[in-house]
């Protein structure tokens, strides 16, 4: 049964990561605009076709 | 008269239908010079993907950006203020571009870097239509900067109050943090606390059992220490001002809470509440996130000083220099271009004054000037350049002094008490008045169970539940009066809303359209002659009728001399051009029959030439769609009320769609607006303000509840507690009535928590409250308030049909 005091620690350090990552996300600002990136992600693809023909030519 | 069908072309880059010029570049068409340009910037730069992602994502270019309109940019005071960071290579600033509107724009606007080397990083948060650029001010200075911008066609808007002072940007961030923490706890003290309430066998019980205790408390105290204090601090500033609210029942349950819970612990008596203490920290500040989310894309704040331009072109000895307004003085000779906003009160000098004040007064036919004429600040100039000499200060001026007069600095606001304070303060006494019984009646009975009780009662009936209806019902009604395109302030608007016992009305914008699509020619087709000869007469007489006329006709008809011309008041105007006599005026004034077909809410303006009758003008009053009934709905439980700055032609006409004992004036001037709403505050009514426009701020602010009504609401509205798109002024009556339904929701929602309340206090008075009962009771109470809230909200949001808009 010992086994579960690793268990514990384990969970807990787990569950300090998620509460760092969202302090984290908070800090860099990622609450505050949620919509702008949700358009931004679909540009890459195209952005980088382009570039690629440029190089071709 | 044969027509020629020209085939309807849209502009590559803007989309409008192309019409006089149509020009091709690379075989794509184009409206006028500036898409074209635009494209050729666009297209040489290898950015034409901005096409590709969008049909026609631009905006028309017809009106040039004057070359010198962002000279005032080289100013150092005004680039040191309007610069948020700068050392010594790179300089940040953020720019709000009204003209953002797809995913083109963002595309672009963060392609800048490819367009011009001087830029080092740009970022758009499209909802709040903010662009935040880097650049290099070695290579790119301000004033190219905004040039690039204004030149690809998003041109930011610079106003005095992006000078006066940066407004902090306000985040929530703190709060966030703390539900962050909150949660974490809430969840690993559930996990740690379910062995306990499923049973843990004799042997591992002494184990477990003391580790399970400590590990909680050490996880519940940053609960209790830092997600929790706003709470403590809120119930101790109120007590200090002899209130109760809400959260000094709230604070007193996490206290007693927490300090039986560490007794229970270290003492090895019991498991403590830590479980029900995290929950319920979790679920209060959740609320308070959802109260404190607020439609921050629309700017609710907007004074003068929003509206006004930056600078202004000062004339001194011949040569032409930029000056913030701020530092304007009288006597100072000012330039002002085409397009541009007087910022002064000043007296016109040279030039042709057309002065559009619909942002002022919501008429939107221009205002001739003549030279020598005072000229109010706060209108457009339409036609040409103005030399004007200032002759007040600009915060003196006719508009801007109201804001700066006494009655409007003076928070004059009602604190309107809100249902949940009235309720949390009979609750508070009710609470302590049962735990101080029960403490007592087990005093006699059993000493030993005398504390259990009376900590028992405070923690179950903390009103949780209680303090959550609030927030939730009014949050999600806010957000789906957001979708329904009435945009309030904030959630405690939807509560004032159903306080209201008087509207008050603007006429001019508010109730009237300001476009003038409304005109129509019925009779023979015009010939272009005609159409000048008409064109021409009505621009002599200042009639608002012969206004519509005159704008209508203006974009195909020149002016030409008039003779004779002679207006007969409210009846009609003679004139004789060319030796042709030309009557336009009324039927009885021509001495011709009304005709009985056309809608009595129009007015008909006929045309005689040479004594031929040749048709009439109907110029519909654009009143908002189904105005009567909106009206008609309202004043079955309010009164209603009409004030325009107008004269009172119109008042047969008012008359006809308000209520019988609704009070109309006219001749209103701004500070008589503010008056009459002060004064029916005063005797006792609590009124709200619809209005628009710069001459309705005073009303809008002093009244219990200010809503603008707006055609654009990227464009200027004044301070308010509300903006509504003018679009919906139909559902204003659907609106009030869901506000009431919102109202209703919150209380029956709050008999719902009170009712957990009482099963709780059953055990608890009875001194046989466990930690697993609290732990159920108190999760499920909040939930099935959180979930009856939105849902109700949201069905009487469709019951009522808040989202019918009968203009699509």
């Amino acid at each position: 049964m010992n086994i579960i005091f690793l268990l514990i620690g384990v969970s807990l350090v787990m569950a300090l990561g998620f509460l760092a990552a969202f302090i984290w996300t908070v800090k860099s600002g990622q609450m505050e605009d949620d919509y702008t990136p949700s358009v931004r992600m679909l540009f890459d693809d195209a952005i980088i076709k382009k570039e690629e023909v440029e190089i071709k030519k | 008269m044969v027509k020629v069908e020209k085939k309807k072309v849209a502009c590559f880059h803007c989309g409008d239908t192309i019409q006089n010029t149509h020009l091709t570049f690379e075989e794509k068409d184009f409206c006028c010079n500036g898409c074209q340009q635009v494209y050729e910037i666009l297209s040489q730069n290898n950015l034409c993907e901005y096409y590709n992602l969008q049909d026609s994502p631009g905006t028309t270019r017809k009106n040039p950006v004057s070359k010198v309109k962002f000279n005032f940019l080289d100013d150092e005071q005004i680039k040191r203020q309007l610069i948020q960071y700068s050392d010594e290579k790179i300089s940040r600033i953020t720019f709000h571009i009204p003209t953002m509107h797809c995913s083109s724009c963002i595309w672009l606007l963060e392609s800048l870097y490819k367009l011009e080397r001087g830029v080092k990083s740009s970022r758009v948060d499209f909802l709040k239509k903010q662009l935040i650029i880097s650049f290099d001010h070695n290579v790119l200075s301000l004033k190219s900067l905004v040039e690039l911008l204004a030149s690809i066609g998003y041109e930011p808007s610079l106003n005095l109050n992006d000078l006066e002072g940066k407004k902090k940007i306000e985040t929530n961030n703190k709060l966030l943090y703390r539900v962050g923490v909150a949660g974490f706890c809430f969840g690993n003290i559930m996990l740690i606390s379910f062995p306990e309430y499923f049973g843990l066998d004799a042997f591992s019980k002494s184990t477990f059992s003391y580790l399970f205790g400590y590990l909680n408390f050490f996880l519940a105290l940053p609960t209790f220490l830092y997600s929790s204090s706003d709470y403590f601090i809120s119930a101790y500033k109120s007590l200090k001002k002899r209130i109760i609210n809400i959260d000094f029942p709230l604070a007193l349950g996490i206290l007693v809470m927490f300090v039986r819970s560490t007794y229970e612990i270290f003492s090895h008596t019991g498991l403590g509440y830590f479980d029900t203490l995290a929950g319920l920290v979790f679920f209060l500040l959740l609320g308070k996130w959802v109260q404190q989310r607020t439609i921050d894309t629309i700017s609710f704040e907007r004074d003068y000083k929003s509206y006004f331009p930056v600078a202004v072109s000062v004339i001194s000895d011949n040569s032409e220099t930029t000056v913030p307004v701020s530092n304007l003085k009288i006597g100072d000779r000012i330039l002002i271009r085409n397009n541009e906003i007087i910022p002064a009160d000043s007296i016109l000098l040279k030039g042709d004054a057309q002065i559009d004040f619909s942002f002022v007064t919501g008429e939107s036919v221009a205002i001739h000037k003549t030279l020598g004429e005072l000229v109010y600040a706060g209108g457009r100039q339409t036609s040409g350049n103005l030399e004007l000499e200032v002759c007040k200060h600009v915060s003196q001026s006719y508009l801007t002094q109201l804001w700066n007069s006494e009655q409007f600095s003076k928070e004059s606001k009602s604190q309107m008490e809100s249902f949940q304070t009235m309720v949390s303060k009979y609750f508070t006494f009710f609470l302590l008045g049962i735990a101080i019984t029960s403490a007592l009646f087990w005093l006699v009975q059993d000493p030993s169970k005398s504390l259990d009780a009376f900590t028992a009662v405070l923690i179950i009936a903390c009103p949780c539940a209680l303090a959550l209806s609030s927030p939730f019902a009014l949050g999600n009604a806010m957000r789906l009066l957001g979708r329904a395109k009435l945009y309030l302030k904030g959630p405690e608007v939807v509560e004032k809303m159903a306080k209201i016992k008087h509207i008050v009305f603007d006429k001019t914008g508010t109730l009237t359209d300001s476009s003038d699509a409304g005109v129509v020619f019925h009779g023979h087709e015009l010939t272009t002659e005609l159409n000048n000869y008409v064109y021409s007469i009505c621009n002599q007489s200042v009639h608002p009728l012969s206004k519509k006329i005159s704008s209508y006709l203006k974009q195909d008809s020149i002016l030409i001399p008039v003779d004779e011309f002679s207006e007969i008041q409210g009846k009609g105007l003679s004139a004789k051009i060319a030796k042709n006599t030309i009557r336009l005026g009324s039927a009885s004034y021509l001495g011709v029959k009304v005709n009985s077909a056309t809608n009595d809410l129009a007015s008909l303006v006929y045309i005689e030439f040479n004594q031929e009758l040749l048709g009439f003008f109907e110029i519909k009053h654009a009143y908002r769609n189904h105005l009567t009934e909106v009206l008609n709905e309202l004043s079955l439980e309010r009164k209603l009320s009409l004030l325009s700055g107008d004269r009172d032609t119109e008042k047969v006409t008012m008359a006809k769609f308000f209520p019988q004992n609704s009070e109309m004036r006219f001749n209103q001037s701004p500070a008589d607006k503010m008056l009459f709403i002060d004064q029916l505050r005063a005797n006792g009514q609590t009124t709200a303000m619809i209005g628009d426009g710069l001459n309705d701020a005073g009303a809008l602010k002093v009244a219990d509840l200010g809503i603008s009504v707006t055609e654009n609401t990227a464009h200027f509205s004044p301070a308010s507690d509300a903006i509504m798109d003018a679009s919906v002024f139909e559902n204003t009556g659907k609106f009030f009535k869901f506000a009431n339904h919102t109202l209703l929701v919150i209380r029956l929602s709050f008999v719902i928590s009170l009712m957990y309340n009482l099963v709780g206090l059953s055990f608890a008075v009875q001194g046989i409250l466990s930690p697993l009962i609290a732990a159920i009771l108190m999760p499920v109470s909040s939930i099935s308030v959180i979930v009856f809230t939105t849902g109700m909200t949201t069905f009487f949001a469709m019951k009522n049909g808040i989202f019918t808009n009968s203009n699509k």
